[in-house]
């Protein structure tokens, strides 16, 4: 027992050894001539509460600029970062209160719904000096029309990926995920809401139908594919698609650029029945207990250089004009991320939808992994 | 240990062993994936000393998780004693279904009500938060408490009822008796409960998300990656855990080893 | 068994003298009523309700919905139970055999690859039985076809009793450690064979070590949720899966109480018929 005992200590003090020798470090400052916006230190000894998707920001890894420490530098203010992994576990826990956060990044439709109960509180976002930035074609978008309280962050299309060494002829439509030939070689998304997009897309339907038959549809199709499909899937896309297990995906267009990296026998089409586009905004909750601080951070983000950072680590699509400009930009003019206007494929947004059509097709989504 | 018993544990041995061997080996991956071996490297390993939330969230798991096993063990002991010592067959029923409440229920559902619970506590004290440490540490204790009741348990029911008597009739007190006789006797029980508390605790990552506020360990980082991908450094942390759990085992006990292996080869 | 009646004097012993075993309960059942009972009683508010918070017996009709996955989650987890148990066994018996440094070392190295991350280890596991994977290029190098191992029931199995193994091994180890050599060697030479040994003395004087490793493995193992929807591919559908996935959102979260509120009475029908057994197991052969 106490051998047990004495060997946890050990290791414990072995960790901590570890923790202090990490601190040294090499990644690059921000040099404060680059910045646009007013950072004083007027805030400091506060805190700010930030809660972002996983690996969602540059955080100094691999010779990048460490987004948080710099503002900390800059402004005094203790950031406090922690994470989620999707929309609902972070609605849920804002929902419930036992906690507060200063700044969240939710998706379109997660902001539509937040806004709708009175969750956010309102920011006068063209008063923040770097929002200039920000592509028209992005500002006011249909959940936040009248720019009161989000800043575009980080966009996205899904489309197909798939391998060009088991695939025979490029496809260009969502059916190719129907076809037999590639019985046992297709994944699909595994959760409803992405799932039932596709099927929608593939039938020409609106995605956020109200009408329950075109659901009932969409959920004939999906359960008709089922025979054909290797599994449902999420985060194990990433290790099937580079190691050549599965042939056909539909996942992010971002994320492909980085399955490529890893297998060159990947390609990615986006089909013409048309994809689901995201939005990820940056919003301050009404629990918010740092209001200016959460601004700061705001502008903070929309600065060149840290959107510059950002959108190298990210690898999607950037809504910061200074960022699509820069040549020193490596996504700079891509063909996936930015696809010229004759190659721009039709999208759709999620929106949020009623609870009632949600618990209806969440039945259905059973019924289709049953079948 | 007898040959067949020596084979049939290498076996076991080897089967357990392999995920973690893919696992070291990925953590030399020089790119970013998991899945294609591209070269090697140590650069996973060099992001990981810098990389300063991955520490943290490494040092919080280690504390909370010997925080837990040291509460739970001593929580859940004495309930094992109190529980095998019950008369009323019906309650001793009811509290041993109770204990393994948190066992049968999904993780999240114990995140989810836990949250829930320390919300309403939150809202009481008018505090706008009410997560952190504190929180983790109870929902950590709450789930592992079942599993140091049931290592106990057996240990109790086995023990020899003549010795506490004997002990007692020696003259010692109830509560000598208790620590001099019964407890060695169930010690083994109590290790097996302790780490087993220590291992639910230091991978937890379904409860730990509803009840963490902004207190980030090491499962929550990870598992908090996968919209994007898990990378080879969180390969990286999880093999340092494991060589150096490894090389205390082999340094502290290689005596013992040693000897051990004389003696059996004296036996055979 | 003889000793029944000491035991039950021992009981009685340690109820009267240690001022009552409730006096040595009192922490735990606090810590119980507050962090365990309290949350059930919310997540059965949530599954007796709907969103506006008005009585509801909806989700209860919903239930059939789920009939196939709840019976595919209680098969799966029963057969890695057993599956657990038949190989735990003999490996805790090896053990228990080995010197007390032996056996804790191997209790330690037993228990370590649960402390790394679950994650990891299933994508290691599904690195390793991939279509593509290291067993299949084996194989194929060695001039095999390749096996379809990862996406079947098999895999789901595997994936399971290699995560809940060593909850078995663990209170198996410290039960059979415990008997007595001396008794084995009488019951030889009282004329015993090997099998008769096993089945007449080891057997029944583990019964409390399989009991709590049997709960500690199976309970858990029915609301298993990402292993299985990692290695199972499209054919296996556990509840765990789906719970977690309704919980998540706050529009179905109303229907993943009711499914968990349901999951436990079933198990927690199946421990009490388990307790029944171990009750009266102080002598009796049970399984």
């Amino acid at each position: 027992m106490e051998k047990f005992v004495s060997m946890l200590l050990a290791a414990i003090m072995l960790f901590s050894a570890l923790c202090l020798f990490s601190c040294g470090d090499a990644t690059p400052e921000i040099d404060p001539s680059l910045l646009e916006g007013e950072y004083t230190k007027d805030l400091e000894g506060t805190v700010l509460k930030v809660y972002n998707w996983g690996e969602y920001i540059s955080d100094g890894k691999e010779g990048s600029l460490d987004v948080n420490k710099a503002f900390e530098e800059l402004t005094g203010i203790d950031v406090v970062y922690s994470n989620y992994d999707d929309n609902e576990s972070m609605y849920s826990e804002l929902a419930a209160g036992a906690t507060y956060y200063d700044i969240i990044i939710p998706s379109d439709y997660m902001v539509e719904r937040l806004i709708r109960e009175g969750m956010l509180k309102t920011v006068d976002v063209k008063s923040l000096s770097n929002y200039k930035y920000i592509d028209e074609q992005y500002k006011g978008l249909y959940f936040d029309p009248d720019e009161q309280y989000s800043i575009p962050y980080n966009l996205g299309m899904v489309g197909l990926i798939y391998n060009t060494a088991m695939v025979e002829e490029a496809p260009t439509s969502w059916s190719v995920m129907w076809d037999e030939k590639y019985s046992g070689q297709i994944l699909m998304f595994n959760n409803p809401r992405d799932a039932f997009a596709i099927a929608q897309l593939r039938l020409g339907q609106d995605l956020n139908t109200l009408d329950k038959s075109d659901w009932d549809e969409a959920a004939e199709l999906l359960k008709e594919q089922k025979g054909v499909l290797q599994s449902y899937v999420m985060d194990e896309v990433f290790n099937k698609m580079e190691g050549s297990n599965a042939a056909i995906a539909p996942y992010y267009a971002g994320d492909f650029l980085s399955m490529y990296e890893n297998n060159p026998d990947l390609a990615f089409v986006y089909p013409e029945e048309g994809v689901n586009i995201f939005c990820d905004s940056v919003c301050i909750p009404a629990s918010c207990q740092n209001y200016e601080a959460a601004k700061l951070y705001m502008n903070f983000l929309m600065e060149p250089v840290v959107a510059l950072a950002n959108a190298e680590k990210l690898g999607y699509l950037c809504p910061n004009t200074s960022v699509v400009n820069n040549d020193e930009y490596s996504y700079k003019d891509n063909e996936i991320l930015y696809p010229s206007e004759e190659n721009m494929p039709k999208t759709q947004w999620f929106h949020d939808l009623d609870a009632e059509i949600v618990e209806y097709y969440e039945e259905l989504w059973v019924g289709v992994k049953n079948s | 240990m007898s040959k067949t018993g020596k084979i049939y544990t290498a076996i076991v041995f080897v089967i357990m062993y392999l995920p973690l061997l893919v696992m070291v080996f990925f953590s030399f991956n020089e790119g970013n994936s998991t899945a294609n071996f591209t070269g090697f490297s140590l650069k996973w390993y060099k992001e990981l000393i810098e990389d300063e939330a991955a520490m943290n969230a490494l040092k919080n798991t280690l504390v909370l998780a010997l925080l837990n096993s040291i509460i739970a063990t001593l929580l859940g002991t004495v309930a094992a004693v109190g529980i095998f010592g019950m008369k009323n067959k019906w309650f001793k029923t009811g509290i041993m279904s109770v204990t393994n409440i948190p066992m049968m229920n999904p993780e999240i559902v114990t995140g989810v009500s836990l949250m829930l619970l320390f919300a309403f506590v939150g809202r009481l004290m008018n505090s706008p938060e009410s997560l952190g440490f504190g929180t983790m540490l109870i929902a950590h204790v709450t789930f592992s408490l079942p599993y140091v009741v049931l290592n106990v348990l057996p240990k109790l029911q086995q023990t020899d009822p003549h010795l506490a008597e004997a002990a007692q009739d020696l003259g010692s007190t109830p509560a000598q008796a208790f620590f001099k006789v019964v407890l060695p006797s169930i010690s083994s029980g109590i290790l097996s409960g302790a780490l087993m508390a220590f291992t639910l605790s230091i991978d937890d990552f379904v409860i730990s998300h509803y009840v963490s506020g902004g207190f980030t360990t090491l499962p929550l980082l990870i598992y908090n990656m996968t919209k994007k991908r898990v990378t080879p450094e969180m390969y990286a942390v999880c093999t340092c855990i494991f060589l150096s759990v490894l090389v205390l085992l082999l340094v502290m006990n290689i005596s013992q080893i040693k000897q051990t292996k004389k003696q059996k080869k004296s036996d055979n | 068994m003889s000793n029944t009646k000491t035991k039950k004097g021992f009981e009685r012993n340690l109820k009267k003298n240690s001022m009552g075993a409730t006096f040595l309960n009192i922490p735990y059942i606090l810590w119980a009523a507050i962090f365990i009972i309290v949350p059930m009683f919310i997540v059965a508010y949530y599954a007796f309700t709907n969103n506006a918070g008005e009585f509801t017996l909806d989700n209860f009709n919903k239930l059939s919905l789920y009939r196939d996955s709840i019976i595919d989650s209680f098969v799966y987890a029963l057969v890695a139970t057993v599956v657990t148990l038949v190989l735990a066994y003999p490996f805790s018996y090896f053990v228990a055999r080995s010197s007390e440094t032996v056996q804790k070392i191997i209790m330690m190295l037993v228990m370590l690859p649960m402390w790394m991350n679950l994650l990891i280890m299933t994508y290691s596991i599904m690195n390793i039985i991939e279509t593509n994977g290291i067993i299949n290029s084996l194989l194929v190098s060695m001039g095999f076809d390749k096996l379809k191992i990862i996406n079947t029931p098999g895999a789901v199995i595997f994936g399971m009793v290699y995560n809940y193994f060593p909850y078995m091994v663990l209170p198996l180890v410290s039960v059979l450690s415990k008997i007595d050599d001396s008794l084995l060697e009488a019951s030889a030479d009282l004329g015993s064979n090997a099998a008769s040994r096993f089945w007449r003395v080891i057997l029944p004087l583990s019964v409390p070590g399989v009991i709590s490793g049997f709960t500690m493995v199976f309970v858990p193992s029915v609301s298993t949720f990402y292993i299985s929807q990692k290695l199972g591919g499209t054919n296996v559908n556990m509840i765990g899966d789906s719970i977690e996935a309704l919980v998540k959102s706050v529009n179905t979260i109303h229907l993943g109480a009711m499914l968990s509120l349901v999951l436990m009475v079933v198990i927690l029908i199946c421990i009490m018929v388990m307790n029944r057994f171990s009750d009266d197991s102080d002598g009796g052969i049970v399984l």
